[in-house]
């Protein structure tokens, strides 16, 4: 299965608007059928479902922490950059 | 220092026991020289009156509609017969919820609080977490009651976010909001949060939080009332940023019921049920009164004789300046820079930091900024900065001292301002904005600049003063100064004085340290009281020593915007008042219309009161004699 293992780039972390984002573009991917699952973990834990809010603010990921994204689907690799960008971003 | 000797109940302390406002109907406490035992006695109206701390002035009339608590889960609820049913149920409250959520986030944005809409936003994709409902779903399979189900299901998320601390732990609340609004659903029971019976109303609650106000509408709400609080809870700040008239710390008011008619008057702190029409009618005449009085005079502030006592604002830097520096003030007492450090996990960058500053001192051309390093610690931790295991966060590292460990952040943030005084002066000298006021500094400020001064919080010595206006001074920052918060720096007022260009006290840290009285603890708010006689003798010792050296002193806190406090502080040798730019009006009236003697005067009858209560009464019996 495709996957990106990256750091968080926000500085608070992956919650508040950077977990919203990555959620919404996970749920939108799944939808829209461009994936048919996409998932986050850290530390090698068990992977949560992107598409939960709770799931992923729960992750606990702090600003340099690195989360392992996988996604199965035809267009897997294109949606793991376009979350992995959005887990990258610097910008709050 | 002496011990107080028969230290009073704080419980009758409220009420003034003669202040000569025979409108106002017997209070539990105002009839304390009566014989009787226990004074409750019976009034002669059937009105009941309430006292609480007024912290907005005004009169609001209308019904009570209280806060929706949150719903409490019974312990034991009967196991759902139809299990399909159940999770459906609570598959559709779920959803529900995330909808109400939605509109109280558009609701919040549209009065201009994005912080809250965020939130809201954040707790709406919460509600339809499809994690959460499987979960939940699951539970209800397995034989659990809706209500019991979609609570266990979101405590397993919040023991997720409670163990990784810091700000996820904070915001482990926000699902407590999901989890009330969802379980109160299921129950059948009123939501939680504001009512919304229709009709403008008087909103009574215990306390309010900011999840609470976070869609407060103005035009709702006439008024507030709270049982809890005291001046500087949040409920204050609320209602004094929305102009809403508010008592707080109002014991009695669990027994005001919804629909009741009850009247709130913001200045005096009286809550009257019932109230008769002369009553509403002499309140409303007094409060128009004292409104006519404060727009009767402008300008910078004086007492009668001329003596010049600066009116200055609050403000938090990050928050937008143009709104306080279009007010008739001369300028800011406090400008607290911790917003731009709160809810980061790194401190702002030198440009961040300049180009905030530039912001207040530019908004301020012409006049003065007080500008106070990062206060952080205690009430305001940062997780770069503060130690989350000190045992004790109000007696620990907070303030200045956390400079001792972290130099490098205290010497950034005096660098950043020295470099936005510089590009203001620099605008300034180029004829810039601002350039038109010709008044020129004492101390060689160019005209058209603000004239920055610079404090540190919870200095305790002289020795730290000077260390502090060494640091700053080696910066090229010129008025250089520290906060009086901590009892020890009073007392030691003339060395710390000696080592100062200037110096301001904070009464709510004041209080706070000389009483022994956590300020978040809302059943001291008695000892926190301003007018307590022993917090003023420090605020004397301060005066004095300032008036000796010719050296600047101010009041901020809340203490500085009470109109009947301001000339007893003015008396004690006060020469700046920073304030909510709500009180600068109310205040510049109540010191024009008397002199320095007669301040000076006030301020010994405030002195000689065994306590708070009485101090006020006195003081408020010699204004009406007067």
């Amino acid at each position: 299965m495709p996957q990106r293992t990256i750091a968080v780039g926000s500085s608070v972390g992956l919650h508040a608007r950077p977990a919203s984002l990555l959620v919404a573009a996970a749920g939108k991917a799944v939808a829209g059928g461009a994936a048919s699952s996409v998932t986050i973990a850290k530390d090698g834990a068990e992977p949560a479902d992107a598409r939960s809010i709770l799931s992923v603010i729960a992750l606990g990921a702090g600003h340099g922490d690195e989360v392992t994204l996988a996604a199965e689907g035809e267009q897997a690799e294109t949606v793991l950059d376009e979350l992995a960008a959005i887990v990258a971003a610097e910008e709050e | 220092m002496a011990a107080q000797t028969s230290p009073r109940s704080t419980d009758a302390d409220t009420a003034p026991a003669s202040s000569g406002e025979q409108a106002t109907p017997a209070v539990a406490g105002a009839s304390g020289a009566a014989p009787s035992v226990g004074g409750q006695g019976t009034t002669p109206t059937a009105a009941t009156a309430l006292q609480g701390v007024g912290v907005c002035a005004g009169v609001a009339l209308g019904p009570v509609a209280r806060l929706g608590l949150p719903a409490a889960v019974p312990a034991q609820l009967p196991a759902p017969e139809d299990v399909t049913a159940e999770a459906a149920r609570v598959r559709q409250a779920l959803a529900d919820a995330g909808d109400a959520l939605d509109g109280r986030a558009a609701a919040a944005r549209e009065h201009g609080r994005d912080e809250a809409a965020q939130i809201l936003d954040a707790q709406a994709m919460m509600a339809r977490d499809f994690v959460l409902a499987d979960r939940a779903a699951a539970l209800v399979t397995e034989g659990n009651a809706g209500p019991h189900a979609v609570a266990t299901a979101l405590q397993g998320f919040r023991a997720q976010l409670e163990a990784a601390g810091g700000y996820l732990a904070e915001r482990a609340a926000d699902l407590d909001g999901v989890r009330d609004r969802v379980v109160s659903t299921l129950l059948g029971v009123p939501l939680p949060g504001l009512p919304d019976p229709g009709h403008p109303y008087v909103l009574v609650a215990e306390d309010l939080t900011p999840a609470d106000t976070a869609t407060l509408d103005k035009d709702a709400v006439l008024g507030i009332v709270t049982a809890a609080g005291g001046a500087t809870s949040h409920t204050a700040i609320i209602a004094k940023s929305l102009g809403i008239p508010a008592v707080v710390g109002c014991r009695g008011a669990d027994a005001l019921v919804d629909g009741a008619h009850v009247l709130v008057d913001g200045t005096d702190g009286a809550v009257l049920t019932d109230p008769a029409d002369d009553v509403v009618a002499r309140r409303r005449e007094a409060f128009d009164a004292r409104r006519a009085l404060a727009a009767a005079h402008s300008g910078p502030g004086r007492t009668k004789d001329g003596h010049g006592v600066k009116l200055l604002v609050n403000l938090g830097a990050g928050e937008d300046p143009a709104t306080a520096a279009a007010g008739d003030v001369e300028g800011v007492g406090l400008l607290r820079t911790e917003l731009l450090y709160l809810d980061r996990a790194t401190a702002p960058t030198f440009d961040e930091q300049t180009a905030a500053y530039r912001d207040v001192f530019a908004a301020f051309a012409g006049r003065k900024v007080v500008v106070r390093t990062l206060d952080a610690g205690a009430d305001k931790p940062l997780p770069f900065l503060t130690d989350p295991d000190e045992p004790n966060p109000a007696l620990g590292v907070r303030g200045y001292r956390t400079s001792w460990r972290h130099p490098d952040l205290l010497d950034d943030q005096l660098r950043a301002i020295a470099a936005a005084v510089a590009a203001v002066e620099a605008e300034a000298a180029t004829g810039g904005t601002g350039a038109a006021d010709a008044d020129t500094g004492e101390d060689g400020t160019p005209a058209g600049a603000a004239d920055v001064w610079v404090m540190a919080p919870m200095i305790a010595t002289p020795i730290e003063a000077a260390a502090f206006s060494a640091a700053a001074k080696g910066h090229g920052l010129r008025t250089v100064g520290t906060m009086v918060e901590v009892p020890a720096a009073a007392l030691a007022a003339d060395a710390l004085v000696a080592a100062c260009d200037f110096v301001s006290i904070g009464t709510n840290d004041l209080s706070q340290y000389t009483f022994a009285a956590d300020r978040l603890q809302s059943e001291l708010a008695g000892l926190l009281d301003p007018w307590q006689p022993a917090l003023l003798r420090l605020i004397q010792m301060v005066g004095a020593a300032g008036g000796a050296q010719d050296t600047p002193v101010g009041v901020c806190g809340e203490a500085a915007g009470d109109p009947l406090l301001a000339p007893v502080l003015v008396g004690l040798g006060v020469t700046s008042l920073s304030m909510a730019s709500s009180s600068v009006a109310d205040v510049r009236a109540a010191l024009a219309v008397r002199t320095l003697e007669e301040c000076r005067s006030l301020a010994a009858t405030a002195l000689a009161a065994a306590d708070a209560a009485g101090a006020r009464a006195a003081v408020a019996e010699a204004v009406l004699a007067g």
